[in-house]
């Protein structure tokens, strides 16, 4: 036990020698930390496995925490590059934001739910907690379990703005903490309702029609669905390093398209 | 004393007979015991069920991909340790130095007792405020941002009362003619401490540390805020990393795989019961040799 | 001259445990205490209404929503423990005794996140079902939190009930009291004090924990007015808005740890000053002593 212990520990030794090595012969010095909303967390993910397939010596974080958190990190210089889903406000424009990708806000119900279409009256109806059962708006005789993301949140302030008309969601809400967290409650109620982003819809849910229009990426391309916000990168300053061939690489054919696989919105 | 003596005296003439109040008392409490022994046993038994089929050798081995969809735990495993260690590294002397000073060096009085409160205090703060004072003062203030040392350091205030408590116990129940020789042999205080008392003690310090790992090892709120939940596998003290109950903790709340949920869980159960019956174990040998 | 080095050298580690806790105050006191300062002491704890992006920070619903829920555990956790505690201590054939202490003594480092998730698993859906409500409810959160208080209260009792001298329980046999007469009316009353002090350990390890009960209590600020209604706990409204919150946001949770921590700190006092409450002294095994040690200390 003891003696794989000591060999494991070696192996990360020498494997993190290596990646400081490889790192130092290419044009990237030290590990880049990215961090942030909760939301682009996935997507970062996956353009840093991408990246580091690509650059074998580069190391990359990436980090939770929240699109605030993503901005002090980004201020206080603990992360490189602040992941944000919102947009910035007048006390955070000293950063430079790129927009690296749009994402639609998907309203998703239990795949047992019959409904299918909601408008944008009944959405609000529903999320302010004037509508109580699903019978009201021609569904199950079951009430109506609204699920929200915290306060503070990109995602849910997002959808105050866009679909609430910036009043708040009710206090009846049940709180969840993160995208997937609401998904998983919604999955496991069949007469739950939540908001989540596009690209995190998976079969474990339904996403709605919002007044006929299908929540899709080519309706959010077409301008034809309503509620989409951008996904940012925030710098202190113009970015260098690591950082700058990494946003390059996301900005890429190859990083938007990744991202379109996985049900985001290119950036242009 | 009015309350602790027996007063059977004024006992009143039962409605009931004794015996039959006893045989139901007894029945009542017997079925009490066998539902929380059951419960806990439940849980365990759910969790090692469902998760011990997906924990292969590959799952112990591997990155996960795919934010923990697919592939295995093994940066989760190395986090938990690293951090573990650093929060071992940073706990025991301090809990041993404190026990020493409060055993050999002060009997009683005022300022054993305020270190004792001081102790008492911080074994009852929740972890989630270890985990915001950690976040502010090691990630933040000190700069260390989320890492390894922030958790581990996070990790070795919280289980510090745990281990000076045990040292404190262990040093003092050496009996004190071993001090006694080791003096009248011509060692000094200090000799004797660390020649004779401590090794005698030994056992029971461990099982301290132990325990300390132990919970180290299933705390979730205070490592999430100073760690951090990188899946990178972290190489120094600075990188962030996520140990296994972070790991679990995001596996099962956002719904990502359940299998590896259950898995994660699994493994990290049995290392737990492991860490305690050998804490366990140490402490019944321990016991023996000084009964 | 080394032998004083090394006194010092101890006496300043010997006040790590307080130094810690003295930094934690001040760090948490200094972060949260601006917008108590602001809001005001009496509105941030009675204030019905929390909207933190708008400045309003009232945590009523929260203070509520924690003490409910550790009444809730409380009222599970405690008489299970309890009888368990007895049989254990009193009643178990020593084989039966040797088999079930231990399991409960290794089932008590099993990590929260693990008993919450058995909330998610099976209790909550089960609630939702068979008594109505979203499922993530007051119910959901005191029941897991009761079984997982559990170990910690039994562990406690235990020893407080083996620190009652033989010689009572033989007295009162004696004198023709049944084995249950002697529990309730001789063993229990003078083992008071340690039991008192297990039920408030008990009830701080209830009133602290976080991850499980953000997991099953549903997370809406709103002051509960069934079982079945979902609630906040103070832990939870720290863990669920930290990662975004900024400015007077992040000040009012860290606030809200300061309440929660003045609260933890008075059950503290409670239990010690429960504990140190005068009894005859006996000579407990050591074994008996350290593993009440651990049992505390293991929380």
């Amino acid at each position: 036990m003891k003696r794989s212990l000591s060999v494991v520990a070696f192996a990360c030794l020498a494997l993190g020698a290596c990646k400081r090595d490889g790192g130092g012969a290419g044009n990237a010095q030290g590990p880049l930390t990215l961090a942030g909303s909760t939301s682009v967390q996935p997507f970062a993910e996956k353009w840093s496995e991408a990246y580091s397939a690509a650059h074998p010596g580069a190391q990359i974080n990436v980090q939770g925490g929240g699109s605030t958190a993503g901005i002090k990190a980004a201020q206080t210089g603990a992360a490189q590059i602040g992941t944000v889903s919102r947009d910035l406000k007048a006390d955070e424009k000293s950063l430079t934001p790129i927009v690296v990708a749009r994402d639609g806000i998907a309203i998703v119900v239990n795949p047992a739910n019959p409904i299918t279409d909601l408008t944008l009256a009944q959405v609000k109806a529903i999320f302010s907690g004037q509508a109580k059962s699903w019978k009201e708006l021609g569904g199950i005789d079951k009430p109506l379990n609204v699920i929200t993301r915290e306060e503070g949140s990109g995602t849910r302030g997002a959808f105050e703005e866009l679909a609430l008309g910036g009043s708040k969601v009710a206090t009846s809400a049940l709180v969840q903490d993160s995208t997937g967290a609401v998904r998983e409650m919604v999955h496991g109620d069949p007469a739950a309702i939540g908001y989540i982003s596009l690209g995190l819809v998976n079969d474990q849910v339904k996403a709605v029609k919002l007044a006929g229009v299908d929540a899709t990426e080519a309706n959010v391309v077409a301008g034809k669905y309503p509620l989409v916000r951008p996904f940012l990168f925030v710098t202190q300053g113009a970015p260098t390093g690591t950082a700058k061939d990494f946003i390059a690489y996301v900005l890429s054919p190859a990083g938007q398209e990744l991202v379109r696989k996985e049900g985001l919105i290119p950036a242009q | 004393m009015s309350t602790t003596s027996p007063s059977l005296g004024r006992m009143s003439p039962p409605l009931v007979a004794p015996r039959v109040t006893q045989i139901v008392a007894k029945t009542l409490l017997w079925a009490a015991t066998a539902l929380t022994v059951g419960v806990l046993v439940f849980i365990v038994a759910f969790v090692l069920r469902r998760g011990l089929p997906y924990v292969t050798g590959d799952f112990l081995t591997e990155a996960p991909r795919d934010m923990g969809r697919a592939g295995g735990i093994l940066p989760m495993i190395v986090g938990t340790l690293y951090v573990t260690a650093v929060a071992v590294a940073v706990a025991t002397p301090l809990g041993l130095g404190t026990a020493i000073y409060l055993t050999e060096y002060t009997r009683g009085g005022f300022l054993t007792r305020v270190v004792r409160f001081g102790a008492e205090c911080l074994a009852g703060v929740p972890s989630i405020i270890f985990g915001l004072f950690g976040f502010v003062f090691f990630v933040i203030t000190l700069g260390m941002g989320w890492s390894v040392l922030a958790g581990g350091l996070t990790l070795a205030f919280m289980i510090l009362p745990t281990v000076i408590r045990t040292a404190e116990e262990a040093v003092k129940s050496v009996p004190p003619q071993y001090r006694e020789v080791a003096y009248t042999l011509g060692a000094s205080k200090w000799q004797a401490i660390v020649k004779v008392v401590l090794p005698s003690a030994l056992p029971g310090i461990l099982t301290g540390i132990i325990l300390g790992i132990g919970r180290s090892l299933s705390e979730t709120a205070a490592v999430i805020f100073t760690a951090g939940s990188s899946l990178k596998m972290p190489v120094s003290l600075f990188d962030p990393a996520r140990t296994m109950s972070v790991h679990f903790y995001l596996l099962a709340r956002e719904g990502i795989s359940m299998p590896k949920a259950y898995a994660t869980a699994a493994v990290l159960v049995l290392a737990i019961l492991v860490i305690n019956a050998t804490a366990y174990g140490l402490m019944h040998r321990f016991m023996k040799r000084f009964s | 001259m080394r032998a004083a080095l090394v006194r010092r050298a101890l006496q300043m580690i010997a006040f790590s445990a307080i130094g810690v806790l003295a930094l934690i105050t001040v760090f948490i006191v200094r972060e949260g205490a601006p917008v108590l300062y602001k809001t005001g002491v009496g509105h941030f704890l009675f204030g019905g209404a929390w909207r933190p992006l708008e400045g309003e920070f009232g945590i009523w619903p929260m203070i509520v929503g924690s003490t409910v829920v550790t009444i809730g555990a409380l009222a599970i956790g405690v008489p299970l423990a309890l009888a368990c505690a007895i049989v254990l201590a009193e009643l178990a054939p020593p084989r039966a005794r040797a088999l079930l202490k231990p399991t409960i003594e290794l089932l008590a480092g099993i990590p929260s996140v693990v008993y919450g998730f058995m909330g998610v698993v099976l209790l909550v859906p089960w609630i939702r079902e068979h008594l109505g409500g979203p499922g993530p409810s007051v119910l959901a959160a005191s029941v897991i939190l009761g079984i997982m208080i559990m170990p910690t209260i039994i562990g406690i009792s235990i020893d407080a009930l083996q620190a009652v001298p033989r010689s009572y329980r033989e007295g009162s046999r004696a004198l023709g009291a049944t084995e249950w007469q002697t529990i309730r009316m001789v063993v229990l009353p003078a083992a008071r004090s340690g039991l008192v002090a297990a039920v408030i350990l008990g009830m701080g390890r209830a009133l602290g924990e976080t991850m499980a009960v953000i997991m099953v209590a549903g997370n809406s600020v709103r002051v509960p007015h069934a079982i079945t209604d979902p609630v906040r706990t103070l832990t939870a409204n720290i863990a669920l808005e930290m990662g975004y919150a900024s400015g007077d946001h992040a000040r009012a949770l860290f606030a809200t740890a300061i309440v929660l921590f003045v609260i933890v700190m008075a059950l503290n006092s409670l239990a010690s000053l429960a504990r140190r409450r005068p009894r005859r002294r006996t000579r407990r095994p050591l074994w008996r002593r350290a593993l009440g040690a651990l049992s505390r200390g293991a929380r």
